[in-house]
């Protein structure tokens, strides 16, 4: 029988674990965390369940039969606490992982050699530098959401959220919902490209009518908690001493240029801030799977990669919601399974919602113009505590292109978060510094042969059970 | 920075009856429910129990949330650099705060 090893249980994931189970493959399906659904269910522990917990979710219906499907399913292992490190490329991958608590020791190793993966490792925020993000009570939105929905903890009292993209309405909600105040959410791209995003050919967003109710349900719950959603103006700085105490937000031009004399001050006891997102690409290019030229994973029909067997679904191949991520994860699903037929429903609204990835990036996609709001001391690389001057005095000086070089020299991506953080925001500030579209050595940041840390003794510990 | 977990009887959500924790963060007693992340106790407790960066001995918070950068490292029961805020509390865990300074050269 073929085995399919599906990575993460959000909404792709489990739809990938469903339809190979469907298609009568035995599954095994690995997350991270102790209960199911990922970062966009992400819930209060199964232990403690809450009366009402749709409240905070869209689709949890569909979530909630996904998981009892699957729980009630023999032909589905579901391996909690499993923190994939590493897969050996070759014909047949190997995928090793520790089971056990998040940065634990002694953890059990497991291997595990499938007929197919499915990667559905999902994306994280991306967020730009800006003076004093460095300080305690700066969040990114995904921070907030997590803290929310996953302990109905808000992050502050009085609190802005900034940056660009849909995803900071839903965030705004959460906080709400969870005892804050929200000052205001500030879309940073203005109504006319926004418009001009959204609207070429509209009528294909008819049949993507479930989104246009999400969005339109956020917005409902603005209304209702009275929060201001405002176009063209972000948060260009945050203030404080140890921690936030207020920032400064400034109107942006088209292109992301704030604007001077339109500075406001506005005291928060917390900002969340998350401009865009970037996949979590490190197992997908550890098996040797080629991206496209805006770095996702590149799928074919059948959402397989460039590498046969292992197919990909979700945030992983564009941003594009937790439609588009059912949809993926069901056809990945199904012929990682060795399925053979096609499926035109999902195939369908695969096609409709990857129409509406397209928008979201054209609409509220990051801008050239943002670094004009950094100074020489503003922190870039967050772990190395490298400032933008720091990193383009160096560039400067070393004259370099390569970004292997310029990391060397500058330190910058080089500290505990791999340059998970910061990453594609150096290899830009640097091709910028040099003058050139693309540092020219071919490598990139998002490469991390291990993709989660473990523990010296883990590694040196007798091998795993072999699956 | 006033971080507050949302008292269960006020959420609009009706989770169940929460069980209370106690953890102890560089020796002091601080209080939150189970299910609740290292990180979350200690934010909800305004505490700035995270990492101090090496270079220039900043404090930093929780920011990602989710894992990926890094900040709320922290010492749980003797074992150094784990996340926070992926790390569910548990009665009794003993965390204090760490700190890599660079080393200085002589002068």
């Amino acid at each position: 029988m073929n085995q399919v090893l599906v990575i993460g249980a959000g909404p792709a994931g489990l739809a990938a674990a469903r339809s190979a189970r469907a298609a009568g493959a035995e599954v095994i399906l690995l997350d991270a965390s102790d209960s199911l659904g990922g970062q966009f269910w992400r819930h209060l522990p199964d232990n403690r369940p809450a009366r009402k917990e749709r409240l905070l979710h869209h689709g949890w219906s569909r979530f909630q039969a996904l998981a009892a499907e699957l729980t009630s399913d023999p032909g589905c292992e579901i391996i909690h606490g499993a923190h994939v490190w590493a897969i050996d490329a070759s014909e047949h991958p190997i995928v090793h992982a520790v089971i056990g608590e998040p940065d634990g020791r002694n953890r059990r190793r497991m291997s595990f050699q499938p007929t197919a993966i499915v990667l559905a490792t999902g994306a994280h925020d991306r967020t730009l530098p800006f003076p004093g993000w460095d300080l305690p009570g700066v969040f990114t939105a995904g921070a907030a959401q997590a803290l929310a929905k996953g302990e109905r903890l808000a992050v502050g009292q009085r609190v802005v959220v900034a940056g660009a993209g849909p995803f900071l309405l839903p965030v705004a909600q959460s906080l709400a919902a969870t005892g804050s105040r929200v000052v205001a959410v500030m879309e940073a791209n203005r109504a006319v490209p926004m418009l001009r995003g959204w609207l070429p050919r509209a009528w294909q967003l008819l049949p993507a009518a479930s989104k246009g109710m999400e969005l339109a349900g956020y917005l409902a719950g603005h209304l209702r908690h009275r929060i201001p959603y405002l176009l063209g103006r972000t948060v260009i700085a945050a203030h404080g001493a140890t921690v936030v105490e207020s920032v400064t937000t400034a109107k942006l031009d088209n292109d992301w240029v704030p604007i001077p004399g339109t500075e406001k001050i506005i005291a928060v006891d917390a900002v969340c801030v998350s401009h865009s997102f970037t996949p979590r690409l490190e197992l997908a290019l550890a098996v040797g799977c080629e991206l496209t030229a805006d770095r996702f994973v590149r799928v074919d029909r059948r959402q397989q990669t460039s590498i046969p067997g292992v197919f990909a679904a979700g945030e992983l191949t564009g941003i594009g919601g937790v439609d588009l991520a059912l949809a993926e994860g069901g056809l990945a699903g199904h012929y990682a399974a060795g399925a053979s037929g096609t499926n035109p429903s999902l195939e369908r609204k695969r096609a409709v919602f990857s129409g509406f990835a397209k928008r979201i990036e054209a609409a509220h996609g990051i801008r050239r113009g943002w670094p004009a709001w950094l100074s020489d001391s503003t922190i870039v690389c967050r772990c190395e505590e490298v400032s933008y001057g720091s990193l383009c005095s160096t560039a400067r000086a070393t004259a370099s292109q390569s970004l292997r070089s310029l990391k060397l020299s500058t330190r910058a991506g080089l500290g505990i978060c791999q340059g998970r953080v910061c990453g594609r925001t150096v290899e830009d500030l640097l091709a910028r510094e040099a003058g050139i579209p693309n540092l020219t050595d071919g490598t990139t940041s998002d490469r991390r042969p291990i993709a989660v840390p473990i523990r010296i003794g883990e590694l040196a510990a007798p091998p795993a059970d072999q699956h | 920075m006033v971080a507050r977990l949302l008292p269960f009887g006020e959420d609009p959500i009706r989770p169940a009856e929460p069980t209370p924790v106690t953890i102890t963060v560089d020796g002091e007693s601080l209080r939150g429910v189970a299910g609740q992340s290292i990180a979350g106790i200690i934010l909800a407790n305004e505490r700035l129990g995270f990492r101090r960066t090496s270079a220039h001995d900043k404090p930093r918070g929780v920011f990602c949330g989710i894992g990926v950068c890094f900040d709320c490292l922290v010492v749980v029961d003797g074992i150094e650099d784990v996340r926070a805020c992926q790390r569910r509390a548990k009665d009794g865990d003993a965390v204090t705060t760490q700190h890599h300074a660079l080393p200085r050269g002589e002068s």
